[in-house]
């Protein structure tokens, strides 16, 4: 891992106690060094708390499989966020928010080489199609769940840009990180928890013959609907998430749920080829009697141990 | 010269290996190592590959009893020993309800390499902290057609009934598929 201790102290300013005095002194570091590493070595919610306890501003750029991620930082504070295979346009996320159509997002794709997205959000306060804070809520949920997302992750090279602004034409926040690294700590336990319960997606559920719950009582989310269409012992757990859109997290998540409430269970994918069943290697497998016989043999002599 | 096997298997310190002990006519071959993680050290060794046990039937036939290590790191040893088993046995410890995740995640493991019988052991049932078996049911997830059967694998008793039950199971299930 190419990460430098020294960087704890790049903050403007540092502190350290001064046993004499019985106080905190602040203390300025001169030498700047790079924030560079690993995930696997240095986790997310370490790096998020090193960034907030110094107050730092610049820019976390993650680059995960096949998906890099920047998140900015101003004096600590989430400032802005964009994932790179991702359209980050303001008028991307209303859309994904459902705060506009599909119709206003052509509308507005077809100006968009005029408008940055400071401006497409001052014309749409004008216009009183949204308001400030409207904006700024679906904007702050869109960097949140994408700095949330990153706390799943268990690999990935990062590298801290001191002084790497946000890009000047995107619209900025001001969020404080503490309340992001608790809850990001609690979805990385229940990630764990879930890939326990559930270690692949490759496996099948099929509807429990006789459910554990009463079926009147439950009430299904959009998405739980959206998983229940496809369960069969034919699809995957991955080709559901793949049809309903889900991403792993939101899929075992779902399926946990499920598996939980006694309406659904695990059965092994016909897709999949199962081993051979192996009884037959171990038993004469020509006559059934033979067969019987074996393993009367075996009662008989652990009877008499 | 037939033999046939039946596999041991659950989560670390359930007693698979104490079990073997109890009813082998050898000295159970062990292939245990000293236990380094901190996480883990409820014992002094651990199984790293597997335990091997005998019990000679006849002068043709011989039963294998294989035990698989219980810590998940060497889990890439299940799917070997469980190739041409006869059926097999999942040792729960009834003392330690942080475990049964694992054993209920190790019994479907096992199922998904071979749909032969099996039951579960419900391991140091003689100790006070124990838990009830219909509780341990519910906990493990068992369907009330799983033998889920208590078991002292320090006793020789114990084991017998355990290894019998399963070999019912195994004739039960070659009636039904008449």
């Amino acid at each position: 891992m190419v990460f430098y201790t020294s960087i704890l102290f790049d903050a403007p300013h540092a502190t350290k106690y001064n046993a004499q005095l019985g106080v905190y002194s602040r203390i300025r570091y001169e030498s700047v060094m790079a924030l560079k590493g690993n995930l696997r070595d240095f986790t997310i919610s370490q790096l998020l708390n090193l960034i907030n306890i110094a107050n730092k501003s610049g820019t976390l750029v993650v680059d995960g499989s096949g998906e890099t991620v920047s998140v900015s930082f101003r004096q600590g504070k989430l400032a802005y966020a964009q994932k790179s295979q991702e359209d980050n346009s303001l008028a991307a996320i209303l859309y994904r928010a459902k705060k506009i159509n599909s119709n206003q997002l052509q509308s507005i794709k077809m100006r968009g080489n005029q408008m940055n997205d400071k401006q497409l959000g001052l014309m749409l306060i004008n216009a009183n199609y949204l308001t400030q804070k409207e904006i700024l809520v679906c904007l702050q949920t869109h960097y949140i769940n994408l700095l949330s997302g990153l706390f799943t992750w268990n690999e990935g090279n990062f590298k801290f840009e001191n002084d790497m602004p946000p890009p000047s034409d995107k619209i900025t926040v001001h969020i404080g990180l503490e309340n992001i690294i608790m809850e990001g700590t609690r979805r990385v336990k229940e990630w764990e928890h879930l890939q326990d319960e559930i270690p692949s997606l490759e496996i099948a559920l099929k509807f429990a013959d006789r459910p554990g719950t009463n079926i009147k009582n439950i009430s299904l989310s959009v998405d739980e609907w959206r998983v229940v269409k496809y369960i069969s012992p034919k699809n995957t757990l991955t080709q559901i998430a793949r049809a309903a859109q889900l991403d792993d997290m939101q899929m075992r998540r779902i399926a946990y749920g499920l598996i939980q409430a006694g309406l659904v269970e695990f059965v092994r994918s016909q897709g999949v080829t199962a081993r051979p069943t192996s009884i037959s290697m171990s038993i004469p497998a020509a006559n059934k009697e033979e067969q019987k016989s074996l393993i009367n043999r075996l009662i008989t002599r652990i009877r008499s141990l | 010269m037939q033999t046939v096997k039946m596999v041991v298997t659950g989560p670390f310190n359930a007693g698979k290996t104490e079990f073997i002990r109890s009813v082998s006519e050898i000295d159970v071959v062990s292939t245990e190592r000293k236990i380094t993680s901190k996480a883990e050290k409820v014992k002094a060794s651990t199984t790293v590959a597997m335990d091997f046990g005998r019990i000679s039937v006849d002068k043709d036939l011989v039963l294998y009893l294989f035990g698989t290590p219980g810590q998940k790191r060497f889990d890439f040893m299940w799917e070997i020993l469980s190739e041409g088993m006869l059926g097999f046995i999942v040792m729960v410890d009834s003392t330690r309800p942080e475990t049964f995740r694992e054993a209920r995640s190790i019994l479907e493991t096992f199922r998904a390499y071979a749909p032969t019988p099996y039951v579960v052991a419900a391991n140091k049932q003689d100790l006070k902290d124990a838990w009830d078996l219909e509780d341990m049911r519910i906990a493990l997830r068992l369907d009330k057609k799983v033998k889920l059967l208590p078991c002292v694998a320090s006793q020789k008793k114990s084991v017998k009934t355990i290894l019998l039950e399963l070999l019912y199971s195994i004739l039960e299930e070659m009636d039904a598929a008449k």
